[in-house]
């Protein structure tokens, strides 16, 4: 297989995924056949070519820095799993 | 003939000439609605209250002598992962299962200003990833043609309620064939305008330089109308195209003299089903009976389309994805450690497999090490695609191709490898590729029953080519039964 379980459980990591156990093997295979498919692109002569990020010719599109009416705090609050005092509540970060 | 079943434009004008109450056209849908949505499940939430409080004001205005818009009173769905102030959104999510958006996507506000009675949200694969519908975390939409079948994905469920008539009309979304293949699947017509043709802005993620929306309709005429209502600038989306505003319903013209329909007999030969290929070839004859020019062309990059999609989609849904971290909105985990162990369980109870596995897949072709190997190669051979694709429209007006190799499936039947569910898309990812504007009309039947659809593509915002064309190939090709029985 193209991909190693630890490489599997690295990825896992990085995206702050957990992986368990009984499903890293399904898993590795079906990253691995997706990986090797991609392979195929190795064909292709790129020498030379530019790289589309996007298919618009368009750049630094900038708007004016102008003040203009923002969202209803409660409101967005609402969404937040917890809330107090008119911020978004998360547990302690520093030690 | 009951209501429900009537076009946009057909329904549209019955309420201007108040042939029909606005209240008559909710209550005809919504009765079609409990008829039928529990076979079909294509809902995930409906909007009863609203669009009845909406009919009452948009009747007093048209009752008053006020014009209500060029959808003014037409019941519509809309596709969840597009926001709606103070609907559910949820992208079919576990993550988003009680995201109550707060302000309207860029499409909501236009099809507000148009008239139009937004009545229900509808189900998706989650997060727009697959095409089947399955990977909905909340049920599993089914093929009004076929209950034992999927009705294609990501948009299925928007696909499902126009084919069975629970709305006139739908938005959905496209980032590798989320339109036009579950449209294909269900006989409606689907259309993914040009790249920055529609804003984006309300709409949820996925693959931000290939997500485009566009309407699911029961006919061609009914997407030009609904692309005038969608189609536009938008400075709040910085990808958002900034043209005159064009009327679409002017190549609403049964003519094809002339056109040069570019084939690819080639790239439709491996791996498609027998009565697609012959439904390819009859579609063919109808166009060219009708006095297209038929030319066969080919294009050599484009059978790399699929592994590029992959990796330029999954890459940008790792990014993208990375704002559910369970600190501002959406699932937070109930027990955890520490701040690093939050993030880690709410996304992995939040995501279902598929949306997992692609945010490994993204971040895997991102990481160090790999990024050339793949990211840049892919991002390289898709200048590759566009080019050939540029070329070829200096010889061609349009390119037709099947939507799908295949007819859809049972349920289950691809949810197991991945890859063979991926292959699925070989004939609509090139478009995204490309931000080129495809769109499928029904062609015919499978032995089976099932509907095939042909896809139309052409260059790059010239939508009125490709409306009259497949508006033409609609009228010449003959399918007179084109409901399901349910």
């Amino acid at each position: 297989m193209s991909v190693s379980k630890e490489e599997i459980y690295h990825i896992a990591k990085l995206s702050k995924l957990e992986v368990s156990e009984n499903k890293i093997d399904d898993l590795t295979m079906k990253i691995s056949d997706i990986v090797d498919f991609s392979n195929t692109l190795a064909q292709v002569n790129v020498d030379g070519v530019k790289p589309t990020a996007h298919i618009l010719d368009i750049k630094n599109v900038f708007k004016k820095d102008e003040i203009e009416p923002s969202f209803d705090r409660e409101k967005i609050l609402q969404n937040a799993p917890e809330a107090q005092g008119g911020c978004v509540s998360v547990p302690k970060v520093v030690e | 003939m009951n209501l429900y079943e009537l076009s946009v434009s057909e329904i549209a004008k019955k309420i201007k000439e108040k042939e029909v109450t606005i209240k008559e056209v909710l209550d005809s849908t919504f009765s079609r609605i409990e008829q039928v949505e529990g076979k079909i499940d294509g809902y995930v939430t409906l909007m009863k209250e609203s669009a009845y409080k909406r009919a009452d004001n948009l009747q007093e205005k048209l009752n008053i002598g006020e014009d209500i818009g060029i959808l003014g009173g037409v019941p519509i769905a809309v596709k969840d992962n597009i926001c709606t102030d103070g609907t559910k959104t949820t992208c079919s999510s576990r993550m988003l299962e009680n995201f109550v958006p707060f302000y309207n996507a860029t499409v909501i506000e236009k099809l507000n200003d148009a008239g139009a009675i937004i009545i229900g949200k509808t189900n998706m694969d989650e997060f727009a990833m697959g095409s089947s519908t399955e990977s909905s975390y909340f049920k599993k939409t089914k093929n009004p043609w076929n209950l034992e079948k999927v009705p294609g994905g990501s948009s299925g469920g928007s696909a499902a309620v126009v084919s069975s008539d629970m709305a006139y009309a739908a938005l959905g979304t496209d980032t590798g064939g989320s339109i036009r293949q579950p449209a294909s699947f269900c006989s409606v017509v689907g259309l993914k305008p040009t790249y920055g043709l529609v804003s984006r802005y309300g709409v949820v993620a996925y693959a931000s330089s290939l997500d485009q929306v566009g309407p699911l309709t029961k006919n061609v005429e009914d997407c030009a109308l609904m692309l005038n209502v969608l189609a536009g600038h938008d400075k709040k989306d910085t990808t958002s195209a900034n043209l005159n505003s064009k009327d679409y319903t002017r190549a609403i013209v049964n003519d094809v003299k002339g056109k040069k329909i570019g084939i690819l007999k080639k790239f439709v030969d491996e791996g498609v089903s027998k009565d697609i290929k012959q439904a390819y070839e009859d579609s063919i004859k109808v166009l060219e009976k009708a006095g297209a020019e038929i030319i066969e062309i080919d294009l050599d990059y484009i059978k790399y389309s699929l592994p590029v999609y992959y990796i330029i989609a999954t890459a940008e849904a790792s990014s993208n994805l990375g704002r559910y971290d369970g600190i501002r909105f959406g699932h937070r985990a109930k027990d955890f450690k520490d701040l690093d162990d939050l993030y880690v369980k709410s996304r992995t109870e939040g995501f279902g497999e598929e949306v997992k596995r692609r945010i490994m897949l993204g971040t895997y072709v991102l990481s160090s090490g790999y990024y050339d190997a793949f990211y840049k190669r892919a991002s390289s051979v898709r200048t590759l695609i566009i080019e050939e694709f540029k070329k070829a429209f200096e010889k061609v007006d349009t390119i037709m191709i099947p939507t799908t190799p295949n007819t859809a499936f049972k349920f289950g039947e691809k949810t197991n490898n991945p890859l063979e569910m991926y292959l699925e898309d070989i004939y609509t990812v090139p478009v995204n590729i490309a931000g080129l504007p495809g769109i499928s009309v029904p062609a015919e039947f499978d032995s089976n029953g099932m509907p095939i659809g042909m896809q139309f593509i052409s260059n790059a915002f010239n939508e009125e080519v490709l409306l009259q064309v497949a508006y033409s190939f609609e009228q010449n090709i003959g399918l007179n039964e084109n409901k399901p029985k349910l």
